[in-house]
């Protein structure tokens, strides 16, 4: 697959201030000397703040982590989930297609994105709200089909349970992340077979409080 | 079946608390230090005793491969790194460690990083898992501020820290030399071996790396005996394993279960069957995408275990089981499968980068019967010639698929390229 950066660029990139912060604590992380390790991290965050990955934003970590752009280039070329074309303002869908969720009906998934959104994967839709592609297996096998939108796994998806994600995303809603099975997170639907428990547990299961709580904030890391 | 009082994973589910409180009242953290006062080799030979193999799909010997690390630090410091890139198609047990459970690994990574000189563990974990990596962090954070990690973690006078890195979607990044180039910053393309990372690793300094459920057990091996874990499953595959059950099944799920089981037992037990009966099964991917899948007579009576899979053509690897019944197409099954290694490919080597796209265009021609037989044998010679001729493995996960498909189905791939005809037009939901 070619991956080159869009024809058309801003000009220039600059981390936020909060950003920035972030960036110099990351380093620390790696022994001195081997900052460049931190370049998929940064350039993640430089995504995040762009919404999608420019060439000026690979310079400008190049830059800081003191290596030749080309190594920013190659990374970014390189590893799939970095963006180089702008994406849907408000939701970027990933559609798990590898075979365990391909069987489970995503190739299903995949046509109401191109009714709903777009043709072509990577293709803004009208409104340029919105976009999709199909991704390689996103590791959420026993809670097939599934879709990835920003932070978010959304689970044992139906193509009516897509599409009314997709409007809540339009009318400016969070549609809760999960199971659409009324699963918990991934045990069996028909009811607990191993790990019986008395009480109560927590009304979400933890990544999907998580995914409440900074429901506010949609464009976080 | 396994019992819940011998299951290792006791919040597998994110039903109970996660926090180190609530690890700690299900036993995580406890003696900890005192593990640690019993020395290195004490680790190391528990680990080897217990007979715990790799789980991230090669299945090596964990406590053999701590103690190829150096005895002694020549000057370079020691390095732990978990392979958290859990991205094998059809594997998701690490995610739920890592969101629900991250206790045992954070306890895991200072055992196993302290067994083999390291003061330095890093945790190598998918870019797709934002929520995980939140959570993971999240229990790391309380475990430095608790003191079970950074100077005298959990009171044990070592210094160990442990730091969370993460990708940006490549599979390859799995393979642990190209995990480690890629936390060196650079594109992941894997290394030749020798040397091995034990010797020459992250940043040329001796290196193991691990997978997330290998680490994750070690402790509870400790705190139960190495005996209690040999004790279970069978000879040559000891201890509890996490499954994971995606496909035609009542209710997929991720469970921990006795190695050795029956695949039957844990499809009835746990899954609620096969979607339509046993009968309607028409094959299994047992150990992820990488092996070979197994044909329904094979499946009634195939054991969970490394022993009895491999030597029936196919593999336990992760312990991701897939299952596809009667209305599966399964060439356009396999087929995705190619396409995938063809995705993934990191494009270093020839016979990878251009078999993976070549065997790939071929299957897609299998699938529509659009094809020659003979172009059959041709696929699998060809995947022949890819296997083996690699850098890395991901060559022969290319190939096996594909030589599994041809050696149990290629009735089915004649009769669609005689007939003529793609009557299904795709895989029933």
């Amino acid at each position: 697959m070619q991956r080159k950066f869009h024809s058309v660029q801003p000009d220039t990139f600059a981390f936020s201030a909060e950003n920035y912060a972030w960036a110099e604590r990351q380093l620390t992380k790696y022994p001195d000397g081997r900052q460049a390790s931190a370049i998929i991290p940064l350039l993640w965050r430089a995504q995040k703040q762009e919404g999608w990955l420019t060439r000026p934003a690979c310079e400008h970590v190049a830059d800081m982590l003191g290596l030749p752009h080309i190594r920013a280039y190659e990374v970014a070329t390189f590893y799939f989930m970095f963006q180089l074309q702008p994406i849907g303002s408000v939701a970027h869908v990933q559609v798990c297609g590898t075979t365990c969720c391909m069987i489970c009906g995503a190739e299903d998934l995949v046509e109401a994105c191109r009714q709903k959104i777009a043709r072509q994967p990577h293709q803004l839709s009208e409104c340029g709200r919105f976009s999709w592609e199909e991704v390689e297996c996103l590791g959420a096998c026993a809670n097939a089909p599934m879709v990835q939108i920003g932070s978010d796994y959304y689970e044992d998806l139906s193509v009516a349970d897509l599409s009314e994600i997709l409007d809540q995303f339009a009318e400016g809603g969070c549609p809760v992340p999960g199971s659409r099975r009324g699963r918990y997170s991934s045990e069996p639907a028909g009811g607990l077979t191993s790990l019986s428990r008395d009480g109560e547990k927590p009304r979400l299961a933890p990544a999907v409080a998580l995914a409440v709580q900074s429901a506010s904030r949609r464009r976080e890391v | 079946m396994l019992s819940d009082r011998d299951r290792i994973f006791t919040n597998l589910y994110g039903m109970h608390e996660c926090s180190l409180a609530g690890a700690r009242r299900r036993g995580h953290w406890d003696g900890t230090a005192d593990f640690m006062a019993k020395g290195r080799d004490w680790i190391i030979d528990q680990v080897k005793k217990s007979g715990l193999r790799g789980r991230g799909g090669a299945g090596f010997p964990t406590g053999l491969k701590w103690s190829f690390m150096p005895r002694k630090s020549d000057g370079r410091p020691h390095y732990l790194v978990v392979n958290a890139d859990e991205s094998e198609p059809g594997t998701c047990k690490d995610r739920e460690i890592m969101r629900h459970d991250p206790h045992t690994l954070i306890e895991g990574c200072l055992l196993a990083g302290f067994a083999m000189g390291s003061e330095t563990g890093y945790i190598y974990i998918r870019g797709e898992f934002i929520r995980e990596r939140q959570l993971l962090q999240r229990a790391m954070d309380e475990a430095y501020a608790s003191g079970l990690l950074g100077r005298n973690a959990a009171g044990s006078g070592w210094d160990f820290d442990l730091y969370l890195h993460h990708g940006a979607g490549a599979y390859i990044c799995g393979e642990e030399t190209a995990l480690l180039e890629s936390l060196e910053g650079k594109k992941g393309m894997p290394r030749m071996k020798p040397p091995f990372p034990a010797a020459i690793g992250l940043w040329g300094c001796p290196t193991t790396v691990n997978n997330v459920e290998s680490i994750a057990v070690v402790p509870t091996i400790l705190r139960r005996g190495a005996s209690w874990f040999a004790d279970l499953g069978s000879k040559n595959s000891t201890g509890t394993k996490i499954f994971a059950i995606s496909g035609h099944v009542n209710s997929p799920c991720v469970v921990e279960e006795e190695m050795a089981i029956s695949l039957r037992e844990l499809i009835d037990k746990h899954c609620g069957g096969v979607r339509g009966g046993w009968n309607n099964l028409k094959a299994v991917i047992p150990g992820g995408s990488s092996v070979p899948l197994l044909p329904k007579r094979l499946c009634d009576n195939a054991l969970m275990e490394f022993g009895w899979l491999s030597e029936n053509g196919s593999g336990l690897g992760t312990a991701a089981v897939i299952v596809m019944d009667q209305s599966t197409d399964v060439i356009k099954a396999i087929w995705r499968l190619s396409k995938f290694y063809k995705h993934e490919s990191c494009g270093q080597c020839t016979p990878c980068r251009e078999g993976a796209g070549w065997m790939m265009r071929v299957m897609e021609r299998l699938v529509q019967g659009d094809a020659d037989i003979s172009e059959i044998d041709m696929l699998y010679d060809v995947s022949k010639q890819v296997e083996g001729h690699t850098i890395c493995a991901l060559g022969d996960a290319a190939a096996w698929p594909i030589q599994g498909l041809i050696r149990h189905f290629r009735d089915e791939m004649e009769d669609r390229i005689k007939t003529g005809r793609w009557n299904v037009d795709r895989i029933a939901a």
